[in-house]
C-alpha cells in the first residue's frame, strides 16, 4: 500500500530542495551583493540642458489613434498639455485657449524612436572633418561616449524630424570591440549637445561583434578572428570587474590610499552593476548565443542585439534571456554575416514573443521608419501572422522605448506621458504618409505646411543652393 | 557599421541617380544599329525564349500598361512565346491556354531596376564576389560588366520575386575618370542574361574627397577632354594605329579607345554621373557640342537644371529619396527633384535604394512610392521604372509595357505596386512563369516553426 505523504511532508521536501539548490548551485546571474557601501561610480558629467518648448494646449479631433499598446481607437481625441498627454479617448477635454486641429481622415501615433542612429557623429556633408564616429585607434574604447562627438548642426536632424523621429540613440560606430557610450537625444534644434538630451534617459554602452573590428584591427594588432573579438571582451571585462574591486575596498574601508581613476573602467564598472544596459551590434545567431553566454559570466546586462540580421534562428534564446532585436526590414547580403537576412525575419522574433524592433543605421532610412515598418508587418502577414497596425506600430515606438529604459517617459500615448506626437496625414503605414504635425513634450517642432517650421540648421544658411528646398529636406 | 562599409564603399557612394526626357517624345536611343567596329554591339545577345508553346491568358486585371493605352479597366494579358500577344478586354483564351483570373488585382509591366550592380556582385565585402570595378589606378571604359554576369546570383530571384524583371548593371568605382561599361540584363531563367552588352560608357564628373580629391573638377575635365580627343583621333585613323609612328602616344589604352568609339560617335550613350548643378550645366553644353548622347546618373541638384537637361533631351537616372547635403556637390538635394524634373519634361529613371540598389532592388517600388508622394503624379512614377528605363537604356522595342510584341515581362499585385506593404502574386519574365522562391524565402521557412526541433534544422 503505497504510503501517502502529508502535504507539510511535501513542503519540507520541497523547501528543502530549493534550500539545497541555492546553496550548491553556481550562481549564474551574478548581481552586486550587497555591499555596506553602495558603489559611487560618478555617471553624469555632461548634464542634459533641455528643456522642453513653451506650448500652448493643442487638440487633436477625430483621428484615428494608435497608442503604440497594441489598441487602435477609432474618432479619438489627444490633448497635449503642458508637455504631457493630458487626456486620450473618444472625448477629452478642451481647456481654454487650445490650439485645435481637425484629425478626420488622420492618424496619431507616438513619436518615433530610432535606437540605432548616427545622426551628428557622421553627419552631412559627410568628410574627414566631420566623420567622429569610430575611436578606431584600438579595439576596446570604453572611455569614449559619443555625446562628445555630437554635431547639432548636422541637417540629418531635421530631415528626420520630418520623418516623425522624435527620439534618437546616437551610438558610437561599430569599428571597435567596446566602442564607447551612447546616448539619447530629443530631437529638438539645440546649440549645444547637451540642449538636446533626453532627460533621466539611460546611457548604453555599444559593442560589437563579428566583421567589423576583425576588419579595423586584422592587420593592426588584432582582433584577427570571431575568438579573439570574444577574448577581447572578457579580457576588458576581467579587468572592470578587478577595477570595481579596487573601489569598493576603498570606499568600504573610509581610508587607505584612493586607486587610479581610469574613465575607461569606471564605464565598464557600471555596466557590471547594470547601471549602464549593453547595446550589441551582432548579426548572426550563433554570435548573439556566445555574447548571451559572455553577459551571464561577468554580470552585465544586454539590451538589445542591432542589426540581428539572424535574430530570427534564435528567437526563442532572445525571449528566453530577455533581450530585444533591432533589425531591418530587408537590408541584407552587403557582407558576410548579413547574408541570411529575411524580410520577415522582425514578424517571426515578434510572433516568437521576443522584442523586436525596427532601426534605421541611416540617414536616409530614419527619415522613413514608418514604410519599414509596414515593409516588416506585410511580410509577416503574407508568410500567415496575424499582425495590426495597432501592434506594428509599436516596433518604432514602444519597444525601441522599452529598449532604451524610457517608456516609462514615451514611446506610447497614454496618460502622464511625454507628449512625442506625430499626426499623420493618412495611415502611417503606407509609403504615402507624411507626418503632417510633430510634437515634442508637446510644442510643434515640425509642420508640413508651414516652411517656417520646418527647421534649417546654421549649416544650411547661405547655401545658395539649398535655400530653394524648403527646409527639412523637402 | 554602415560608416565603415560606406568609407570602404566611397567610391561606390553615387548618393543618388536621375534622368530626364521630355515626355511624349521619347528620343530613340536605339537607333542607328551599324558598329564603327563592325559588328552590333548592342544586338540582343541572350536568345529569346522558345515560341510558340503553351499561352496563357491573365483575364481581369486592372491593366496598367505604362503605354499608349494607359490604365485599362478589368483587362486581359495573353502571353505566348514569350511575348505579349494581346492586351484588352474580354480576349478569348487559345485552345490549351492556361487562364488566371486575377480578380480585378494590378497587373503591370516587369520593373526595371537601374544602375544596379545585380549579377556582378554577392556579398559586396567578400572581395572573389565582387566584380563591381575596374583596377582604380587606371581609367576603363573597356571594363564591361556583361563579362561578370553571374545568372546564379541569389541576388536576382531576391529581386525578381519582387517584380523586379530588368536590370542596368553598372560599374561602380571609377578610375581616374572612366569607370566602364554598363549592360542590360534580364532576370529570367539563366544562362544567358544579357539583352544588351554595351548600353553605355560610365564617367565619374564629381570628386569624391578623400584620396581622389587629388583629381580635382579641372584635373578630371582635362582627363576627361583628352580621352575623348585621343578617341577620336584614333578612330579617324584607326588603322594605322599599330604601325610605328602611326600615331602620337595616347593616354589611353588601345581596348578602351575601342569601347569610346561608338561613344564619341554619339550611337552609344555616353553615362555622365554628377550631382552639382554647375557640373550638370557643364556637361550638358559639352555633350550638345561634340554631338555625344548623354544620359546623367545621380542628379542631386539636377532640378535647378532641368530647364537645360529637357531642351537638351538629356535623361536623369536617379534616386528620388536623396534629400541630404551628403557632400558638397548635393546641397541642393531635395525630395522634390523627381517631381520638378518630370514636370520640367525631363524623362525620369529610377534606382533602387542608392546606398545598396542590388541587395535591395526590390525598393524600387518603395523608391517610385516616395517619388508620389513628393509630387510626381502616380503614373509617371511608373514610368520611371518600366518604360522609361526601356527608352533610355535602348531596348524599348522590346520591353516596357504591357504592349503586343514586347517581351512577356508581366507582374500581377496584391495591391498598389508602389505601396510598401504590397507585393506580387505571380511573375512571368519573357513569358516563362517564375517561382515565388529565393534563398531568402528557403530561410524563412527552415526557421518559421523554433519549437519544432525534430529534426533538426539542417534537415527542414
Amino acid at each position: 500500500m503505497p504510503s501517502k505523504l502529508p502535504i507539510w511532508g511535501a513542503i519540507a521536501i520541497v523547501i528543502a530542495t530549493l534550500l539545497l539548490a541555492w546553496a550548491i548551485i553556481p550562481n549564474l546571474h551574478p548581481t552586486p551583493k550587497n555591499e555596506a557601501v553602495a558603489d559611487q561610480f560618478p555617471n553624469d558629467q555632461f548634464p542634459s540642458t533641455y528643456k522642453p518648448l513653451p506650448s500652448r494646449p493643442i487638440v487633436i479631433h477625430g483621428a484615428t489613434i494608435l497608442t503604440g499598446t497594441d489598441r487602435e481607437l477609432e474618432n479619438a481625441s489627444i490633448l497635449l498639455q503642458n508637455g504631457k498627454i493630458a487626456a486620450i479617448g473618444l472625448k477629452v477635454p478642451e481647456p481654454p485657449g487650445s490650439v485645435v486641429v481637425n484629425g478626420r481622415g488622420k492618424f496619431v501615433t507616438p513619436g518615433i524612436i530610432d535606437i540605432h542612429s548616427h545622426l551628428g557623429v557622421y553627419p552631412s556633408p559627410a568628410n574627414e572633418a566631420t566623420s567622429d564616429g569610430n575611436e578606431a585607434t584600438k579595439p576596446t574604447t570604453p572611455e569614449v561616449r559619443s555625446e562628445n562627438s555630437v554635431w547639432p548642426q548636422d541637417p540629418g536632424f531635421s530631415r528626420a524630424l520630418a520623418g516623425g523621429v522624435t527620439t534618437m540613440e546616437i551610438l558610437p560606430g561599430s569599428a571597435n570591440l567596446i566602442g564607447g557610450r551612447s546616448v539619447v537625444l530629443k530631437n529638438v534644434p539645440s546649440v549645444t549637445t547637451q540642449g538636446m538630451k533626453f532627460p533621466g534617459a539611460p546611457y548604453d554602452l555599444k559593442m560589437a561583434c563579428g566583421e567589423n573590428p576583425k576588419r579595423v584591427y586584422g592587420e593592426k594588432g588584432g582582433p584577427q578572428t570571431q575568438m579573439g573579438n570574444i577574448a577581447g571582451y572578457r579580457g576588458a571585462f576581467e579587468k572592470a570587474t578587478e577595477y570595481r574591486e579596487k573601489w569598493r575596498k576603498y570606499w568600504k574601508s573610509k581610508g587607505g590610499d584612493k586607486p587610479d581613476r581610469d574613465i575607461g573602467m569606471e564605464t565598464l564598472a557600471l555596466v557590471l552593476d547594470r547601471k549602464i544596459p549593453v547595446q550589441m551590434h551582432c548579426y548572426r545567431g550563433d554570435q548573439m548565443a556566445t555574447m548571451i553566454d559572455v553577459a551571464k559570466e561577468f554580470g552585465f546586462r544586454i539590451a538589445a542585439f542591432h542589426h540581428a540580421t539572424e535574430a530570427y534562428k534564435v528567437a526563442d534564446l532572445l525571449k528566453k534571456n530577455h533581450i530585444c532585436a533591432v533589425m531591418w526590414a530587408d537590408w541584407w547580403g552587403f557582407k558576410m554575416e548579413a547574408y541570411d537576412a529575411v524580410p520577415e525575419g522582425l514578424a517571426m522574433v515578434d510572433h516568437a514573443g521576443a522584442c523586436a524592433m525596427i532601426h534605421s543605421d541611416d540617414p536616409v532610412g530614419i527619415q522613413r521608419l514608418n514604410q519599414e515598418v509596414a515593409k516588416a508587418m506585410a511580410a509577416g502577414r503574407r508568410m500567415g501572422y496575424r499582425i495590426t497596425r495597432a501592434h506594428a506600430v509599436g516596433w518604432m515606438t514602444r519597444n525601441p522605448a522599452f529598449a532604451l529604459g524610457i517608456l516609462n517617459q514615451t514611446g506610447t500615448l497614454e496618460k502622464g506621458k511625454m507628449a512625442d506626437v506625430v499626426l499623420w496625414d493618412t495611415d502611417p503605414l503606407s509609403v504615402y504618409a507624411h507626418a503632417e504635425k510633430v510634437f515634442i513634450d508637446g510644442a510643434l517642432l515640425y509642420d508640413r505646411d508651414n516652411p517656417k517650421m520646418s527647421p534649417r540648421t546654421d549649416f544650411e544658411l547661405g547655401q545658395e543652393s539649398n535655400g530653394s528646398t524648403g527646409g527639412a529636406g523637402q | 557599421m554602415r560608416a565603415i562599409l560606406i568609407s570602404l564603399f566611397a567610391a561606390a557612394a553615387m548618393s543618388s541617380v536621375a534622368f530626364s526626357q521630355p515626355v511624349g517624345a521619347p528620343r530613340n536611343l536605339q537607333q542607328a544599329p551599324v558598329s564603327p567596329l563592325g559588328r552590333t554591339p548592342n544586338a540582343p545577345t541572350a536568345k529569346p525564349p522558345a515560341s510558340g508553346g503553351a499561352a496563357t491568358l491573365i483575364q481581369h486585371g486592372q491593366l496598367y500598361t505604362a503605354g499608349a493605352a494607359g490604365t485599362v479597366n478589368n483587362g486581359d494579358v495573353l502571353i505566348q512565346g514569350g511575348k505579349i500577344v494581346q492586351v484588352g478586354p474580354d480576349l478569348s483564351p487559345p485552345d490549351g491556354a492556361k487562364i488566371i483570373n486575377v480578380k480585378g488585382r494590378p497587373v503591370t509591366p516587369g520593373l526595371m531596376a537601374s544602375w544596379t550592380q545585380l549579377g556582378i556582385d554577392e556579398v559586396d565585402l567578400v572581395a572573389e564576389t565582387n566584380d563591381t570595378s575596374a583596377n582604380q589606378k587606371l581609367d576603363s571604359a573597356a571594363f564591361n560588366v556583361a563579362d561578370a554576369i553571374n545568372p546564379n546570383s541569389t541576388l536576382i530571384p531576391v529581386a525578381r520575386i519582387a517584380g523586379v524583371t530588368r536590370s542596368l548593371t553598372a560599374p561602380v568605382a571609377c578610375g581616374e575618370v572612366f569607370c566602364g561599361t554598363a549592360a542590360v540584363i534580364h532576370l529570367g531563367n539563366g544562362p544567358d542574361l544579357i539583352v544588351k552588352r554595351q548600353a553605355g560608357v560610365l564617367v565619374d564628373l564629381e570628386p569624391t574627397g578623400g584620396e581622389k580629391q587629388a583629381n580635382s573638377r579641372p584635373d578630371i575635365w582635362a582627363k576627361f577632354r583628352e580621352t575623348l580627343e585621343d578617341a577620336r583621333e584614333y578612330w579617324a585613323q584607326r588603322s594605322g594605329y599599330h604601325r610605328p609612328g602611326g600615331a602620337r602616344d595616347q593616354r589611353s589604352i588601345r581596348i578602351d579607345l575601342d569601347a569610346l568609339g561608338p561613344v564619341i560617335q554619339g550611337q552609344e550613350p555616353l553615362i555622365v554621373r554628377a550631382d552639382r548643378a554647375s557640373t550638370i550645366r557643364q556637361i550638358v553644353q559639352y555633350a550638345q557640342g561634340a554631338n555625344l548622347k548623354l544620359i546623367l546618373v545621380g542628379g542631386g541638384e539636377a532640378w535647378e537644371v532641368a530647364h537645360d537637361l529637357a531642351q537638351a533631351q538629356v535623361p536623369v537616372v536617379m534616386d528620388p529619396e536623396t534629400n541630404l547635403p551628403a557632400s558638397f556637390s548635393d546641397l541642393g538635394a531635395t525630395l522634390r527633384n523627381a517631381a520638378r524634373l518630370d514636370a520640367a519634361g525631363v524623362t525620369v529613371v529610377f534606382q533602387p535604394q542608392s546606398n545598396d540598389p542590388s541587395h535591395y532592388a526590390r525598393t524600387i517600388t518603395q523608391i517610385a512610392g516616395n517619388a508620389v508622394a513628393n509630387g510626381m503624379r502616380w503614373d509617371h512614377a511608373l514610368a520611371a521604372i518600366t518604360r522609361n528605363p526601356a527608352q533610355v537604356w535602348g531596348i524599348a522595342d522590346s520591353y516596357g509595357t504591357l504592349e503586343p510584341g514586347k517581351d512577356a515581362d508581366v507582374v500581377i499585385w496584391d495591391g498598389d505596386p508602389l505601396n510598401v506593404t504590397s507585393a506580387p502574386t505571380a511573375v512571368f519574365i519573357r513569358g516563362q512563369s517564375i517561382p515565388l522562391v529565393s534563398r531568402q524565402t528557403k530561410l524563412r521557412d527552415r526557421y518559421r516553426d523554433l519549437k519544432h526541433k525534430d529534426p533538426p534544422f539542417a534537415y527542414r
